[in-house]
């Protein structure tokens, strides 16, 4: 075991031939992943949106826990009797929408409901919703890149075209179009009747996922034709191992910082895409919050009580805008060459 | 395989700074472009049986139009007829410079490429049109190291899952063995058995190359096709790792074909050497007949190209032969003899007659209308009569051409001797 001492002790001492050995005091060579979560920590802007991501991934995993425990209350109505909190108007009593120590965001017109536990749980809808449907769009899409990208020939043609046919699709109006005759499929499949949240949101999950795909598959392909050159690839072949083992055991790990950026890209424009939905009526229905719907019915308040607009629309903005700084820093992070 | 602990752990480990100085290993790199040191394998490699037998291989790349009807108008003609043998435990190098297609033919060999004609046989089997399934017992058998140790290995992959793969994929070991085996291949190639778990970036260009070198020896393969394994590397490194693979031949009884464009790194390593030009192998010998006397344009353009340190020494310098122009389109390749458009003794017919690889010697052959060594070549075509043409490379109705000369794998015990111009044997 001589040869291990000597092997050790010699990673301590500076190579004469210039290579960088093991890491032995602090200018040894850092990982590009080091590197790049380096850069991603000294962007203020970067950990700012960072933080606020985090924090709304928190509220939105502990809302539930809250409304089970009754730390938050989004379905109470205080609309009747000498409780109400509304006036003749069904507008919120008091000065911006009502807002009190039990009421921190006011209550809703109309229903006297708790704004404040409204959006929390809405939150955890709406992200749910959007993650679904990024999960969804960036598997298909990146098994679909991967095939298309490593095997070229016909394969990547026929891909290629299903590519640019879901692209040409119509998909807005046919998820309006068909929206009841789709959640009624989608109902038949899942538990809950027709009108339900699951099927809705379901419904909503899988449009978005299916149409979202084809963006991604293209992005993912042109990262693997560069993979796929590389000679690792061709060693891989040569021990013999399956196309399935070097399309995710080689080949995808190599890609995970396109489907990092491309997963927090997608994830604000998902969250909008709810919001627009449920403007148009398709998705999750009140009484069960999501951002989009609360924001739907809030539109006919918005000169009445501007503050009960306001909240809603305030907490897209913020998570669509944090998203895709998220995205756009971890980007630069990762290549520091590309120009800004 | 614990038994098989190389004697040569000691003394070569990694890239030791502090042993250098006094390294023998170090005394080798300076020294290894002038003496040739024993090796026990050079003396087997003529009379071992032949692994590899590659026969008039071809590989032609189409080259498509552009637009939505990809017409093919055209083909890289990157391998158009090689022949060679590769023994048992031998190795064969194969020089020639960038796009002579030294690198396709190790690529088919391993057939990461399908060839467009010939035949590949190894150990008894042809493999040229074996499919990619029935390739992967093969795969066992016959292993490839890169040239760029910064792209062969998988940078999202610890050192352990890449040397531990191909037992995995072949199911060769339980998985509670694997680990046990990779710490013993790596310390096999020198390096530390405890670095398992640690990434390729944490290592120099030797270690990773190293690395490559472990991966292909972990399926115990028969034949080794090494594509230019030092190039990448500082020259300090070059004969360690060079010196790695002989121990490692040695010790494994593993053939080699050697891919390489550095003569001297060629010379040291090889017992018989083939040289490409632009697909063909235009001269193929033993180390002696090819590095002392070439009897190839070609071969003694590239030999005089190689800085010679003793020559600089004494103040002299060598005559150099330089080419002139630039290498011809693979695609539309020049007719006859495809180094004629470069050569300075070309004639006539070298553009009507393509010259066969032509046995010269006992271990010898080169594929030149007018072969010779240096400053000897003859005035007259020495193949014109075995090939029934006279001295323009017009057809001659009289001549009886040789059957069935040229482009055999291995070499036959009679030869066409160049003094005398007649058939002659050992």
């Amino acid at each position: 075991m001589t040869v291990q001492a000597s092997n050790l002790e010699s990673e301590h001492l500076p190579d004469p031939a210039g290579a960088p050995e093991g890491e032995p005091s602090k200018i040894a060579g850092k990982s590009p992943t080091k590197l790049a979560m380096d850069r991603f920590r000294r962007d203020k802007l970067s950990m700012i949106s960072f933080t606020v991501v985090v924090v709304y991934l928190l509220v939105g995993i502990a809302a539930p826990f809250l409304v089970h425990f009754g730390v938050l209350d989004p379905t109470t109505l205080h609309n009747q009797g000498k409780d109400s909190l509304l006036d003749a108007n069904t507008l919120p009593k008091g000065a911006w929408g009502g807002i009190s120590w039990d009421h921190p965001l006011g209550v809703e017109p109309g229903t006297g409901r708790d704004v404040l536990s409204r959006v929390i749980f809405g939150i955890t809808f709406s992200l749910s919703i959007a993650l679904s449907a990024t999960i969804l769009a960036i598997t298909i899409g990146t098994v679909m890149g991967i095939i298309s990208g490593f095997s070229g020939g016909w394969v990547d043609a026929i891909i290629g075209r299903a590519i640019d046919l879901t692209l040409s699709f119509p998909q807005t109006l046919m998820l309006l179009a068909l929206s009841s005759m789709g959640v009624a499929t989608v109902a038949e499949f899942l538990p809950g009747g027709e009108s339900d949240d699951i099927p809705n949101g379901f419904y909503v999950v899988l449009v978005l996922g299916l149409f979202g795909w084809p963006g991604i598959a293209r992005i993912i392909r042109g990262q693997v034709l560069s993979v796929r050159e590389r000679e690792f690839v061709d060693a891989a072949v040569l021990i013999g191992a399956s196309r399935r083992r070097i399309y995710f055991k080689e080949i995808l790990p190599n890609l995970w910082a396109p489907l990092l950026v491309t997963f927090t890209l997608t994830m604000p424009a998902y969250i909008s895409a709810e919001a627009a939905l449920s403007f148009l009526g398709v998705g999750i229905n009140p009484p069960t919050p999501t951002l989009g719907n609360i924001l739907r019915s809030s539109i006919n308040y918005s000169i009445g009580d501007f503050m009960f607009f306001f909240t809603p629309a305030f907490l897209i903005m913020v998570i669509v805008v944090s998203f895709n700084l998220l995205g756009d820093g971890i980007r630069d992070a990762l290549d520091p060459k590309a120009a800004r | 395989m614990s038994d098989h602990q190389l004697p040569m752990a000691g003394g070569m480990p990694a890239d030791d700074p502090r042993s250098r100085a006094e390294d023998p290993v170090d005394a080798a790199a300076s020294g290894f472009v002038e003496k040739e040191r024993a090796n026990p394998a050079v003396a087997g490699h003529f009379d071992a049986d032949p692994i590899l037998t590659v026969k008039d291989l071809r590989m032609y790349f189409p080259v498509r139009s552009a637009g939505i009807v990809r017409r093919t108008v055209g083909h890289v003609q990157a391998v158009d007829g090689v022949s060679f043998q590769v023994p048992k435990g031998g190795s064969l190098g194969l020089v020639g410079e960038s796009g002579c297609g030294k690198s396709t033919t190790g690529r088919l060999i391993t057939r990461l490429y399908e060839p467009t004609g010939g035949a590949i046989e190894f150990d008894g089997r042809d493999i040229a049109k074996t499919s990619s399934h029935g390739l992967k017992p093969l795969r066992r058998e016959i292993q490839m190291i890169f040239q760029d140790p910064y792209t062969s290995l998988n940078p999202r992959h610890t050192v352990g899952a890449i040397v531990g793969a191909p037992l995995l994929i072949h199911n060769i070991l339980p998985k509670d063995k694997i680990l046990p085996r990779v710490q013993e291949l790596l310390e096999i190639v020198g390096l530390n058995p405890e670095h398992y778990n640690r990434y390729p970036h944490e290592f120099s260009g030797g270690q990773r190359q190293r690395i490559g070198i472990a991966r292909a020896l972990t399926l115990q393969p028969k034949l080794l096709v090494a594509d230019e394994p030092v190039s990448a590397l500082d020259v300090s490194i070059q004969a360690q790792v060079i010196n790695l693979l002989q121990e490692v031949q040695r010790e494994f009884d593993i053939a080699f074909l050697f891919i390489a464009h550095d003569l001297a790194v060629v010379r040291h390593f090889c017992p018989e050497v083939a040289v490409m030009y632009l697909g063909k192998v235009v001269e193929i010998a033993d180390r002696d007949s090819l590095y002392n006397r070439p009897n190839h344009p070609y071969t003694q353009a590239l030999l005089s190209a190689v800085p010679d340190v003793k020559q600089a020494a004494i103040g002299g310098r060598r005559e150099r032969i330089r080419l002139e122009g630039d290498v011809p389109s693979p695609i539309n390749p020049p007719s006859g003899c495809r180094f004629r458009t470069r050569c300075a003794i070309a004639q006539e017919i070298c553009a009507r007659v393509e010259p066969p690889l032509l046995q010269i010697g006992k271990r010898h052959k080169v594929a030149c209308h007018f072969a010779g060594e240096l400053g000897h070549h003859p005035e007259r075509p020495v193949t014109a009569s075995l090939l029934g043409v006279d001295d323009t490379g017009t057809p001659d109705p009289g001549a009886s051409p040789s059957v069935g000369i040229g482009n055999d794998p291995g070499y036959s015990d009679t030869w066409f001797d160049l003094e005398r111009k007649t058939m002659a044997s050992a």
